[in-house]
C-alpha cells in the first residue's frame, strides 16, 4: 500500500483553517448513534474522550491503572511550550513551529508541526479555564520560563508537576462526562488486540485485570492513546507500566510502524546504582541553567575517584574539564539533549566516568551558590569576603529554586547534592518513533487513530523539552475531535456493531491463545529475566550510539532470546484473577519483537540525526552527520509475519516553509 | 541486610487472607522498598511460590498508585513519601516488617495488598471538574487575572496524588482531606467559584454514600499524607460545605 499523508493544499498557515472548513461534520443528534473506543487516559487519550464525549459521541475509554489519574503523563515535571508571545519576546507561531522543525533534525512533517504550534495557544486558555493552576506572576498573569532549544520564553509550568496539573485537568474534564454516563470508563483494563470488520477497525479485545475475564468491546472507530515504548530497554524514565501492546499489536494487524529507533536519551537522569534496579529517576532539564558539568581532566583522577581514594572537592578547576563548556562554547551547558547525551558518553567511554561504575559524570552547583551568594551580599550590603556567609546565602537561593529536585535526588542517592556535586548520567526517556499517521491522525488501519506518544508524527529525530504534553493535549482537545468526525460521517446511519462476528470471535481466540500457552508453559525463567536481557542488549547495541555491527548482533541476538523467552518463561498463578506476571509476560512478548524492528530500522539509516546516532556518520569533531539527500523520509514499517520480515516504506518529507541546515551549537 | 517479612496474602475480594511470615536476604540500603519486594518475589517465584502482588507504576512518587501500609505506618516510616520513595537504609539488618493493604471499608481488597480505590474517583464524577467545554473556544488565559498567593495555595491542594493514605491511617477511615484538596482547589479559583455549592454537596454526598467514616479531627492524616496537603483545606472544605448547605 503506497503512503498517503493526506497533507492539505495551500499555504503552510492556511493548511488547517481551510481544512477545518471542508471537512464532513457529523450532526450531533446522529453523534449519538456513533461509538468510539480510547484505549488510554493520558493526556491524549483523557483529552480526547473528554472532547468526544462533549461533542456527542459514545466514548468507550480504557486504561491499565486502577484510575485515568495515573497515566503515565502525570509524571511530566518541566512545562508545556505555547506560541503565547505573553512576555513580548517575539515568539509567534512560525516560531515555535520553526523551533520545533529544527530541533527535530527534520525529520518532522512540516504541516502536522505548524498546526501544532497555531493550536498551543489554545491549550493554555482551555487548561486555565478547567481550573489548572499554572504559575503566576505576583500581578496575577500567568509566568513562564525558557527550556532548553529555545531563545524566547515560551514554556508554561505548573512548579515541577506540569504534567500532574494537566492530566488532572483531562481527568476532571473526564469526569464530568463519565458523571454524565457519556464516558464509560473501564479502570484495569487492558487492550490485547484490534478487531478489524471488513477493512476497517471496529472494535477491540481487552483482559479485565481484576476478574481474568476476556471481554469484546466494539465502536465504529479505535483511538490508540497508549504511550511510549521506552521501556523496551527495561531500565527508562518511563512509568513501570508503560508498554508498547496497544501499538504493536495494531501494526501487527496493519498500522504501519515509522521511524522505530529516534528514542530520545534525556542527559539528565540518577545514574544506575546496582542490578536490582527497576527504573531510572530524572532530574529535570532546567538544573542545567546553573549546573556545571564536567569530569576529571586526569584519567588517573578519575580512577582514584572511581575507588573512593578522592573526592569532586580535591580537584581544583585546572584538573576538572567541563567538556561542553569546551566543545560547545556557544550554548555550554544548555545544549540539546542529544548532544548533552552523547558528549556524556563519550567523556565515560574514555574512562572518564565518576561513580563506581563509571557512568557518571557531575552537576556542579558550586559556581551557581558561590554566584548567587556574593551577589546576595552585595544586595544585602554584607561582607563578600566571608566565605561561609556566601555559601550559605547562595545554597538558600538554589534551595528556593531547585529544593524539590535536591530533596528527590537526597532521598534516592543519600549524598547531599549542595555540598558535593550530584552525578548524573543519561537515559532513555521518550519515543519520538510510533504508528505512522497521515494528517487525520488516522494509521494505515481505516477508522483506526493513533495519538500522542503512541503516534511519530511531530517531533521528527529528537524532541524538544515541553512538546510532548503540547502534542499530547493538541492531538486530544483540538486536532483529533475534528478529524475523526470527517471518517465517521458515512456511519450514521450504521447502528451499534455486533460482536458476535467471526472477526471478534477470532480475535478473541489469538488473545486467549496466547495467555493459555504462557499459564502451561513452565519454563524456568521469571518475565523479568527477560526483560531485563532484552534492556541489555538495547542499551549496549542499540542505545546511544550505535553501528552496523553491533545492530547486526542485535538483532540475531533479541531474536534468539524471543526463542528462548517462549520456551522458557514461567508465569505462576492463574489466568482467572488478578495475576500482574501474566500482564507483564503479555507486554514483553510485545517488546521482544518490536526490539528487533527497532534495531533494523537503525541499521537501515545510514546517517545521523536528532536521537540517531550511527558512529560511522559523524563529522571529523564527532558531531552527528546527516545525510538530507538520501534519507529526508519517514521509514514507515509494514509487518510480514516477523519484524525480520517487515517492508519499509517511504513518505519523502518536503520541507517547503523551512530551509535545511546543520544543526550548529558550537 | 537479611530481615523477616510478615506480608498480607489474600487470593481475592472474597478469600479471608492471613499475615504470612518470609525470611529475605540480600538486601542493598539503596534499595528502593518496592525493589526489596521486587527481589523477594523473584525469589519466591523462583522456589515456585506466587509473587506478592502490590500496586505501583511511576515509582517516583508522583502517580499515587503505590500504596502500603508498613510497619503501622501508611507509606512507611519516612515522612513526606511515598512508598516507591522510601529506601531500604531506613531499615536494619535483621529488623521485621509487617506490609499490609490500605484498610478501609470504601478500599476493598483486589489481591494481597492491593485494593480499589475506585470510590476516590466516583467522588471525582460526582463534582471535581469544573463545567467547561473543552472546546478551546475560551477566554484568553491572562484575562482573569489570578493573585499569586491564591493560584499557589490552589496549586499546594491540587498536589494530592489521590494515594488513599490520608484514608489508611485515619482512625474512622474518613476521605475528608482528600475531598477537601479538591474543593479547595477550585474554591480558591475564580473559575471554580460558579458550581462551589452544588460541587462541595455532591461530592460530600458522594464521599458519605461510599462508606467513609467521619472526621473527628485528628490529624493523622496530614501527618502521614506524602504530599503535605494541610488540614487548612478541610477548614476551607467545612465553611464551604457550611454556607453551601444554608443556600441548598
Ligand atoms: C519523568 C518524565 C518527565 C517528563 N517531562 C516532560 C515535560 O516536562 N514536558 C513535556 O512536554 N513532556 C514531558 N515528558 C514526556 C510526556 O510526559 C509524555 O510524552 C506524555 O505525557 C505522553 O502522553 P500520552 O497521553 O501519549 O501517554 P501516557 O500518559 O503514557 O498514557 C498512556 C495511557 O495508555 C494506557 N494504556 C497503555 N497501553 C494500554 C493497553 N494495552 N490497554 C489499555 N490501556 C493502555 C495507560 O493506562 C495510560 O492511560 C516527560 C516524561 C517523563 C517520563
Ligand atoms: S490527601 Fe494526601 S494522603 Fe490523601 S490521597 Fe491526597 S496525597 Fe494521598
Ligand atoms: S508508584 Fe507512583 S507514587 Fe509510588
Amino acid at each position: 500500500m503506497a503512503l498517503d499523508s493526506k497533507i492539505p493544499s495551500g499555504s503552510i498557515s492556511d493548511k488547517w483553517t481551510d481544512y477545518k472548513d471542508h471537512i464532513n461534520l457529523v450532526n450531533p443528534a446522529n453523534k449519538r448513534n456513533l461509538d468510539v473506543i480510547v484505549v488510554g487516559t493520558g493526556l491524549a487519550g483523557g483529552s480526547a474522550a473528554a472532547t468526544l464525549a462533549e461533542l456527542g459521541y459514545n466514548v468507550k475509554a480504557f486504561c491499565f491503572q486502577d484510575s485515568p489519574r495515573r497515566a503515565h503523563s502525570i509524571a511530566a515535571q518541566g512545562g508545556i511550550n505555547a506560541a503565547k508571545n505573553y512576555k513580548g519576546d517575539g515568539d509567534s507561531v512560525f516560531r515555535l513551529f520553526y523551533d520545533t522543525v529544527k530541533g527535530g533534525d527534520y525529520r518532522a512533517r512540516e504541516a502536522n508541526v505548524h498546526r501544532l504550534a497555531e493550536v498551543s495557544t489554545n491549550i493554555i486558555d482551555q487548561c486555565v479555564a478547567q481550573g489548572v493552576p499554572l504559575a503566576r506572576e505576583y500581578g496575577g498573569l500567568l509566568d513562564n520560563r525558557s527550556f532548553g532549544g529555545a531563545l524566547v520564553s515560551r514554556t508554561f509550568y505548573a512548579q515541577g508537576q506540569t504534567g500532574q496539573q494537566l492530566l488532572l485537568g483531562a481527568y476532571s474534564a473526564m469526569n464530568r462526562q463519565i458523571g454524565r454516563g457519556k464516558i464509560k470508563m473501564h479502570n484495569r483494563h487492558e487492550m490485547l488486540d484490534i478487531v478489524i470488520v471488513n477493512g476497517k477497525a471496529r472494535g477491540i479485545i481487552a483482559r479485565n485485570l481484576i476478574t481474568g475475564e476476556i471481554e469484546r468491546h466494539s465502536a465504529h472507530a479505535v483511538v490508540i492513546a497508549s504511550g511510549g515504548y521506552g521501556n523496551v530497554f527495561f531500565l527508562s524514565t518511563n512509568a513501570m507500566g508503560s508498554n508498547a501492546t496497544a501499538a504493536w499489536k495494531i501494526h501487527k494487524k496493519g498500522a504501519y510502524f515509522a521511524n522505530p529507533c529516534y528514542t530520545q536519551i534525556h542527559p539528565t537522569c540518577i545514574p544506575v546504582s546496582g542490578d536490582h534496579q527497576s527504573k531510572l529517576t530524572l532530574m529535570s532539564e532546567s538544573l542545567r541553567n546553573d549546573g556545571r558539568i564536567w569530569v576529571p581532566a586526569k584519567i588517573e583522577d578519575a580512577k582514584a575517584i572511581r575507588e573512593g581514594k578522592k573526592k569532586a572537592k580535591d580537584l581544583t578547576e585546572a584538573e576538572r574539564d567541563y567538556y561542553l563548556e569546551r566543545r560547545y562554547p556557544a550554548f555550554g551547558n544548555l545544549v540539546p539533549r542529544d548532544v548533552a547525551s552523547r558528549a556524556a558518553k563519550e567523556r565515560c567511554d574514555a574512562g572518564f566516568g565518576v561513580n563506581k561504575t563509571g557512568e557518571a559524570v557531575y552537576l556542579d552547583f558550586a559556581a551557581a551558590i558561590q554566584r548567587y551568594g556574593k551577589e546576595q551580599t552585595y544586595v544585602k550590603g554584607l561582607d563578600s569576603n566571608d566565605n561561609a556567609l556566601v555559601t550559605k546565602l547562595g545554597t538558600e537561593v538554589v534551595k528556593s529554586k531547585y529544593g524539590n529536585l535536591f530533596q528527590m535526588y537526597y532521598k534516592i542517592v543519600d549524598e547531599d547534592p549542595y555540598t558535593s556535586p550530584m552525578m548524573i548520567y543519561p537515559a532513555v526517556h521518550y519515543t519520538m518513533g510510533g504508528t505512522w499517521v497521515d494528517y487525520n491522525l488516522m494509521t494505515t488501519i481505516p477508522g483506526c487513530f493513533s495519538i500522542g506518544e503512541s503516534n511519530f508524527s511531530d517531533h521528527g529525530a529528537n524532541r524538544l523539552g515541553a512538546s510532548a504534553l503540547m502534542q499530547g493535549l493538541a492531538d486530544g482537545y483540538f486536532v483529533l475531535p475534528y478529524t475523526i468526525g470527517d471518517y465517521l460521517s458515512p456511519d450514521i446511519k450504521m447502528g451499534p456493531i455486533s460482536t458476535d462476528s467471526p472477526e471478534f470471535e477470532a480475535a478473541e481466540k489469538g488473545v486467549k491463545d496466547q495467555i493459555v500457552k504462557f499459564m502451561n508453559n513452565n519454563g524456568t525463567h521469571s518475565v523479568d529475566y527477560f526483560h531485563r536481557k532484552l534492556g541489555k542488549i538495547m542499551w549496549d547495541k542499540v542505545g546511544m550510539a550505535r553501528n552496523a555491527q553491533g545492530l547486526n548482533e542485535a538483532i540475531t541476538e533479541i531474536a534468539a532470546l524471543r526463542e528462548e523467552f517462549y520456551k522458557d518463561v514461567k508465569v505462576p498463578g492463574t489466568d482467572k484473577g488478578f495475576n500482574q506476571e501474566l500482564e507483564k509476560a503479555t507486554r514483553v512478548a510485545d517488546f521482544l519483537e518490536l526490539g528487533e524492528l527497532f534495531a533494523k530500522d537503525a541499521l537501515h539509516r545510514n546517517e545521523s540525526c536528532g536521537g540517531h546516532f550511527r558512529e560511522e556518520y559523524q563529522t571529523e569533531d564527532g558531531e552527528a552527520k546527516r545525510d538530507d539527500e538520501n534519507f529526508a523520509y519517514v521509514a514507515a514499517w509494514e509487518y510480514k509475519g516477523k519484524p525480520s520480515d517487515a517492508v519499509l516504506h517511504k513518505e519523502d518529507l518536503v520541507f517547503d516553509a523551512v530551509k535545511l541546515v546543520q544543526r550548529n551549537y558550537k | 541486610m537479611k530481615l523477616t517479612l510478615k506480608i498480607w496474602r489474600q487470593k481475592n475480594a472474597q478469600d479471608k487472607g492471613a499475615m504470612v511470615d518470609y525470611q529475605i536476604d540480600g538486601i542493598e540500603p539503596d534499595m528502593s522498598f518496592l525493589e526489596m519486594l521486587d527481589v523477594f518475589n523473584e525469589d519466591l517465584m523462583s522456589k515456585g511460590g506466587e509473587p506478592v502482588a502490590f500496586d505501583h507504576d511511576c515509582r517516583e512518587g508522583i502517580c499515587g498508585m503505590c500504596s502500603l501500609y508498613i510497619n503501622g505506618e501508611a507509606h512507611g516510616p519516612d515522612r513526606g513519601v511515598t512508598t516507591c520513595q522510601l529506601h531500604m537504609r531506613m531499615f536494619k539488618d535483621g529488623d521485621t516488617i509487617t506490609i499490609e493493604p490500605f484498610r478501609a471499608a470504601a478500599f476493598p481488597v483486589v489481591k494481597d495488598l492491593v485494593v480499589d480505590r475506585s470510590s476516590f474517583d466516583r467522588i471525582q464524577h460526582a463534582g471535581g471538574f469544573i463545567s467547561v467545554n473543552t472546546s478551546g473556544n475560551t477566554i484568553d488565559a491572562n484575562t482573569i487575572p489570578i493573585n499569586k498567593e491564591d493560584a499557589d495555595k490552589a496549586f499546594d491542594a491540587a498536589a494530592c496524588i489521590g494515594c488513599g493514605a490520608c484514608v489508611a491511617t485515619c482512625k474512622n477511615s474518613s476521605a475528608m482531606l482528600f475531598v477537601a484538596a479538591k474543593v479547595s482547589q477550585y474554591a480558591l479559583l475564580p473559575q471554580g467559584k460558579i458550581e462551589a455549592v452544588d460541587r462541595v454537596l455532591n461530592m460530600v454526598h458522594q464521599m458519605d454514600a461510599e462508606g467513609f467514616g467521619n472526621c473527628t479531627n485528628t490529624g493523622a492524616c496530614e501527618v502521614e499524607c506524602p504530599k503535605g496537603i494541610s488540614l487548612e483545606n478541610i477548614a476551607r472544605m467545612n465553611r464551604e460545605y457550611m454556607s453551601a448547605s444554608l443556600k441548598g
